[in-house]
């Protein structure tokens, strides 16, 4: 039996290690896992766990991240708790076997340290991977500090196991501004953290020999629409499953969590939508322009990516004037994903808030409270005109020229 | 196999193999076997065969070869007695008449139109060694 540890209310953790203390007191049965910066820290925090005496499970060293979520599909077909953790370029290579795990149905949990995509090559954070894996069928978490990190990398195990998700779950958190920053983290105790989460529940296990089944199934064009429609209402149905799970963990930790996060918003006239650690620094610069300048500045957050909260996030925003959604992706010939899916979600409710789309931070570039406290002046100057003064899509925090479209 | 809606189809695509519990079923043979209907077996999966095998059962020596050998298991055999091809799983691949020890060659690729009976009556002779 896996030996316990004893944690004080308050540790010191950066994120990689709250994510590895979370998956300690999940007891996965298996990690397949090739560490990548800055996730690294998260799998050798994990298997220095395991060689510990922590954990019971098995830990596999596979020769590729794509070999890392194929273990992880095996394993999670054969019928175990499954975990694994990833960035970037490792993320990108697992992105073929993210969809046979989607599509099979299996409740794997990668913690994804998010990294900016090669080229030119970047070890640092912005949300490149994040945004690569959002076809997948995959549920997406973000977290946005250690913390939370630690949180919803337990809720993870619990959403994606429910019997009626049956689903993989992404939990995302900034590379290196999260992962490598050590901040005060309030663990739960080992027994508590598990009993939430609870005992893996089997479904169609490949190791139950009385009952052969296939995984991997080929369907061409008589089926396979129908399978890949019923995984979707899955994903779209998992929503009421990721509101439970969050007001469960609010009842046991006081700890709440929300779909759709808002900072700010009571009476907030002008908004930013962000995601990742930058939800923190937007909501800091929001109070010191309410405290100095008076603006009536909000954050708003898409704590839950994917099923995208179109409704929640229509709500959220419903009240405000002018909207800037930071985009920490290239968009690659488009607005950002933010622009686009905000947007969309707007235009299903009576609001027509200016809306306005910011690309940021790529390659790890900080996002100074300057650079936020600028996107708030553009965006006051639209509410005040009631429509786009400003560009469409500008890039914040970028050298030379300004470079902006759509102006 | 009936054509289920999306509501009603397995989730994801997990497929059984049989319809009850397996647990002796190394001891059955095939056509004792409760196979589901999402089971390969039950279905045609040789649409797209070119060549086929077809067997001289006057020729066969019953020496199993074509039954080690097939990569998907259509040679048909009971009781170390070679029976046929299993034309729903042959993909046409030619192994069998390949590794056909027997002279003439007990199995012979033709193509899929050919009509069986007429390539069976035209069976070549056999090759006299060359000295």
């Amino acid at each position: 039996m896996a030996e316990k540890l004893k944690l004080q209310e308050v540790e010191v953790w950066d994120g990689n290690m709250a994510f590895a203390q979370a998956m300690r007191q999940a007891q996965i049965d298996v990690v397949a896992a090739y560490p990548i910066t800055p996730s690294t820290p998260t799998v050798h925090g994990y298997a220095k766990f395991l060689s510990d005496g922590y954990i019971d499970g098995e830990f596999v060293l596979v020769e590729s991240e794509h070999a890392a979520m194929s273990g992880c599909v095996g394993a999670a077909a054969a019928g175990g708790r499954v975990a694994t953790a990833t960035s970037s370029q490792g993320f990108a290579l697992m992105i073929e076997v993210l969809y046979q795990a989607s599509g099979m149905r299996l409740p794997i949990v990668l913690g994804l340290v998010n990294r900016a995509l090669a080229s030119p090559l970047n070890v640092n954070g912005d949300h490149s991977d994040m945004y690569l894996g959002r076809d997948a069928g995959w549920i997406m978490i973000d977290a946005f500090n250690a913390q939370e990190a630690y949180d919803l990398m337990l809720m993870g195990f619990k959403i994606g196991e429910d019997l009626s998700v049956r689903l993989p779950v992404i939990i995302n958190q900034d590379g290196f501004i999260t992962s490598h920053t050590a901040q005060n983290v309030k663990p739960l105790s080992d027994d508590t953290a598990y009993n939430f989460i609870g005992d893996y529940k089997e479904v169609n296990p490949m190791l139950d020999f009385a009952k052969p089944i296939t995984y991997g199934a080929q369907t061409e064009e008589d089926w396979h629409f129908e399978f890949k429609a019923r995984q979707h209402k899955a994903l779209m149905d998992s929503s009421k499953v990721i509101s439970d799970v969050f007001e469960e963990f609010k009842s046991l930790t006081n700890r709440e969590y929300k779909r759709v996060e808002s900072y700010l918003m009571d009476d907030a006239e002008v908004a930013i939508v962000a995601l990742g650690s930058t939800v923190e620094s937007a909501v800091q610069a929001a109070k010191d322009l309410r405290k100095n300048r008076g603006i009536k500045a909000g954050v708003v957050a898409t704590r839950v990516i994917r099923p995208f909260p179109i409704k929640e996030v229509a709500e959220a925003l419903k009240n405000v004037k002018a909207i800037a959604t930071l985009d920490r992706s290239a968009p690659g010939g488009t607005m950002g994903m933010l622009f686009n899916e905000i947007s969309a979600a707007l235009y299903q409710s009576e609001s027509r808030p200016v809306i306005s789309n910011y690309i940021y931070g790529l390659g790890g570039r900080d996002m100074t409270q300057a650079d936020i406290k600028e996107v708030y002046a553009d965006i006051v100057k639209n509410a005040k005109a009631g429509k786009l003064v400003t560009p469409l899509q500008q890039f914040s925090g970028l050298r030379g020229p300004k470079l902006s479209f759509f102006n | 196999m009936e054509y289920k809606g999306w509501d009603q189809v397995e989730a994801g695509a997990v497929l059984p193999s049989f319809n009850d519990e397996s647990c002796d079923i190394v001891n059955k043979k095939q056509e004792e076997r409760n196979y589901a209907d999402t089971n390969s077996y039950t279905a045609s999966v040789a649409d797209w065969r070119v060549f086929k095998p077809v067997f001289n059962k006057d020729v066969c020596i019953d020496c199993q070869n074509c039954w080690v050998f097939c990569p998907d298991t259509a040679i048909v055999s009971r009781d170390k007695a070679m029976l046929g091809i299993d034309y729903d799983h042959c993909k046409g691949c030619g192994i069998c008449a390949d590794v056909c020890p027997t002279n003439p060659k007990s199995l012979i690729m033709f193509f899929e139109n050919d009509d069986n009976d007429t390539m069976l009556s035209q069976w070549p002779e056999k090759k006299k060694k060359e000295k």
